[in-house]
């Protein structure tokens, strides 16, 4: 098995970048760390049923990508999908009620951690199979092609779905049909436990793309800044109608795959060297460096964060249960 | 009972026309086409008409970007059609063979059966699968009565025409449809030219040009009768209707009831009959063991088990895969010495 260490690029000078762009920025980001830490501490003290798939670590890939959208644009979530929902801006309140399965929860209660999504701001409910939301983001995609609609989809995976056939079909349909569409890999190099060296040859799953004729670019996944400049692009194309890209992004995970897997399959080196690139902190070192953010405007983001975050706990936990009847409802429409 | 289809030429003029299935169903997508812009066809092959010739001259008609030739790619075409469904158009997706709509099954199974259930209510999948279903003896792999697997399916539509008739009405009704529907013809109904057609009274039949729609959920009875309820679908209803006719001339009268969908299933209707006849017996092509016909039979045992003067019986496939041998392929599937045999047990018991 080959580890492999984080490898960040030259920072790029965050003074060509709005202010405003990268407050939001870094306050998405805060928000799906202050989320997803609160959930995990839920979780650990029993109160939250089901089970978890926790993002934090891959905050800069997931709020680059989404900002990088258009809001009329689509997002499919993935099974990790806490994350990608907050950065295309479902709100913490229905997401966090969704977690507890209260009917006031984005989808009711119906779909918990593995479906939660908000089609109101583009985050269509997350499709927990690996590889099975590729082909339904390249229909989407057609349809937005079709009805000239301006809008792009973009495909969230992790790197183990490049094994999946219904990814390399999507792939295939999408480049030869030239649908827009953007293939977001999180690749956090791990499939539950198993390390991609060990699943497939390729040393990047972009790599796969030329296969299809498709672009394909690999970024350090850690740098907002990069996401979004690769994703930009990759949008902007797809807009114009030249086709899908694919994007991989380089990051990890900072704790298991689930709430009980401690990831001991890891190399102690590489998690060190991972959580050494931490994402938030990193970002708001730069922030503080570019000279247009102080200390105190920060801390008021984060606080802002924080309390949205109790908020929303708050709201989930005194919201009411599904009545009964509602399992019998949306089978058909 | 099987002979080759005549050719597909015009109706003959002065008499009401008569059209095969195919034709039938063919003129339903047309005239959905042409009556809602966001409706379209993909399949394999189907700029030539696809397998059973569902699609023939459409690319001529609408082109190429309503009548789109795919891979063979079930799984990424169907997830594209759910997509694409999720986003306002309206797919039809012909199938060259059902069978092949398992390389699809998760797409079927876990993606669209469930995603409207899962976001509770926040999207709707308006998409129709032409699925040609059934043996018609070309070994296991292409015999799979399709319409049995997903019988079990919780947020899918499930609709058998064996009428032409029926056929136009019933796909009308699933375009317009808000939800997946599985739309699976027997492969000996379609009446395709260069494939065998089953022969019986609903063989062809008259269609009307004008536009109409048939309700999904609602059975129909094919043949009034006093003695016995046949519940048949599919090929097995052709084959019933044959035997119905000879009994008759024996002086047994047969019910025929076509379910014509088996989600929703019209029990009621299944159950006025055997409310009328006081027996019954239920004839399907799928595998005998979780068959659509064992549910029949528990909701007319549950529910009108009083008006029962016999025993229920079901003849269905045994629970093989089916053999390519014409030989073996006629000994597993209910033909119409076994209906015929099972009818008269019933009525002289």
């Amino acid at each position: 098995m080959q580890s492999r260490k984080p490898n960040p690029p030259e920072a790029r000078n965050l003074s060509s970048y709005p202010e405003d762009l990268l407050a939001e920025m870094y306050r998405r980001m805060a928000l799906i760390r202050t989320f997803e830490l609160s959930v995990n501490d839920l979780f650990l003290r029993g109160l939250m049923p089901g089970t978890i798939h926790l993002s934090h670590g891959q905050e800069a890939t997931t709020v680059g990508a989404c900002l990088a959208l258009q809001p009329q644009d689509f997002i499919t979530l993935t099974h990790r999908g806490h994350g990608q929902a907050l950065a295309k801006g479902v709100s913490p309140a229905s997401l966090m009620a969704e977690l507890f399965g209260k009917v006031t929860g984005c989808c009711q209660g119906k779909g918990g951690s593995l479906h939660i999504g908000d089609v109101s701001v583009g985050a269509f409910p997350a499709i927990a199979i690996v590889g099975a939301s590729s082909p339904i983001a390249a229909g989407m995609a057609f349809a937005f092609k079709r009805r000239r609609m301006g809008q792009i989809v973009c495909n969230f995976f992790g790197e183990g779905t490049a094994n999946k056939g219904d990814w390399h079909e999507a792939m295939n349909l999408a480049a030869v049909w030239t649908l827009p569409v953007v293939f977001l890999c999180e690749n956090n190099l791990y499939g539950v436990s198993t390390h991609m060296s060990e699943v497939m040859l390729n040393d990047y799953v972009a790599e796969r793309a030329e296969g299809y004729r498709m672009p394909g670019v690999t970024v350090y996944g850690n740098d907002p800044i990069e996401v979004y400049e690769v994703v930009l692009n990759a949008a902007t194309r797809a807009r114009e109608g030249e086709g899908p890209t694919l994007v991989e992004c380089l990051t990890y995970r900072r704790g298991g795959h689930k709430r009980d897997d401690p990831a001991t399959y890891r190399p102690k080196d590489e998690v060190e060297a991972w959580l050494a690139q931490d994402p938030v902190p990193a970002f708001r070192k730069r922030l503080l460096a570019d000279g247009r953010f102080n200390e105190g405007g920060l801390v008021k983001i984060e606080n802002g964060v924080q309390q949205g975050v109790d908020q929303a706990v708050e709201f989930a936990q005194t919201s009411p249960e599904p009545p009964p009847e509602l399992a019998l409802e949306h089978v058909y429409a | 009972m099987l002979e080759k289809s005549r050719d597909e030429g015009a109706p003959v003029e002065g008499r009401p026309r008569e059209l095969t299935i195919v034709q039938a169903l063919r003129e339903a997508l047309q005239e959905e086409m042409l009556r809602d812009e966001s409706v379209f066809v993909m399949g394999e092959d189907i700029h030539i008409g696809g397998s059973f010739l569902f699609t023939l001259g459409l690319l001529d008609r609408f082109g190429p970007d309503r009548v789109i030739n795919t891979p063979i790619s079930e799984s990424g075409f169907v997830g594209l059609g759910i997509g694409a469904a999720i986003q306002g158009l309206r797919p039809v997706i012909d199938f060259q063979y059902g069978d092949f709509l398992f390389c699809a099954l998760d797409q079927i199974v876990q993606q669209a059966s469930k995603l409207r259930y899962m976001s509770g209510g926040q999207v709707k999948i308006p998409m129709v699968l032409q699925l040609p279903t059934g043996a018609s003896g070309r070994g296991a792999q292409h015999a799979n009565s399709v319409e049995g697997f997903f019988f079990h399916i919780p947020g899918i539509k499930l609709v058998t025409p064996a009428s032409p008739y029926d056929a136009k009405g019933l796909l009308k009704s699933a375009i317009r449809d808000d939800n997946v529907v599985l739309f699976c013809v027997h492969k000996h109904l379609y009446g395709s030219k260069g494939r065998k057609l089953a022969q019986s009274s609903l063989s062809t039949g008259y269609v009307p040009e004008e536009d109409y729609t048939i309700p999904l959920g609602v059975a129909d009875v094919k043949r009034e009768g006093r003695d016995i309820t046949v519940v048949a679908n599919l090929l097995m209803l052709h084959r019933t209707m044959n035997v119905a006719a000879a009994l008759a001339a024996d002086g047994i009268s047969v019910e025929v009831v076509d379910p014509r969908c088996l989600i929703p299933l019209d029990t009621d209707t299944i159950i006025q009959s055997v409310q009328k006849t006081g027996r019954l017996l239920i004839v399907e092509e799928t595998h005998e063991r979780g068959g659509w016909g064992a549910q029949v039979a528990a909701e007319v045992a549950s529910k009108a088990i009083g008006y029962l003067d016999g025993p229920i019986r079901r003849l269905a496939t045994p629970n093989v895969p089916i053999p390519f041998s014409p030989v073996l392929e006629a000994s597993v599937i209910p033909d119409e010495p076994a209906i015929r045999e099972a009818i008269l047990e019933l009525v002289r018991a």
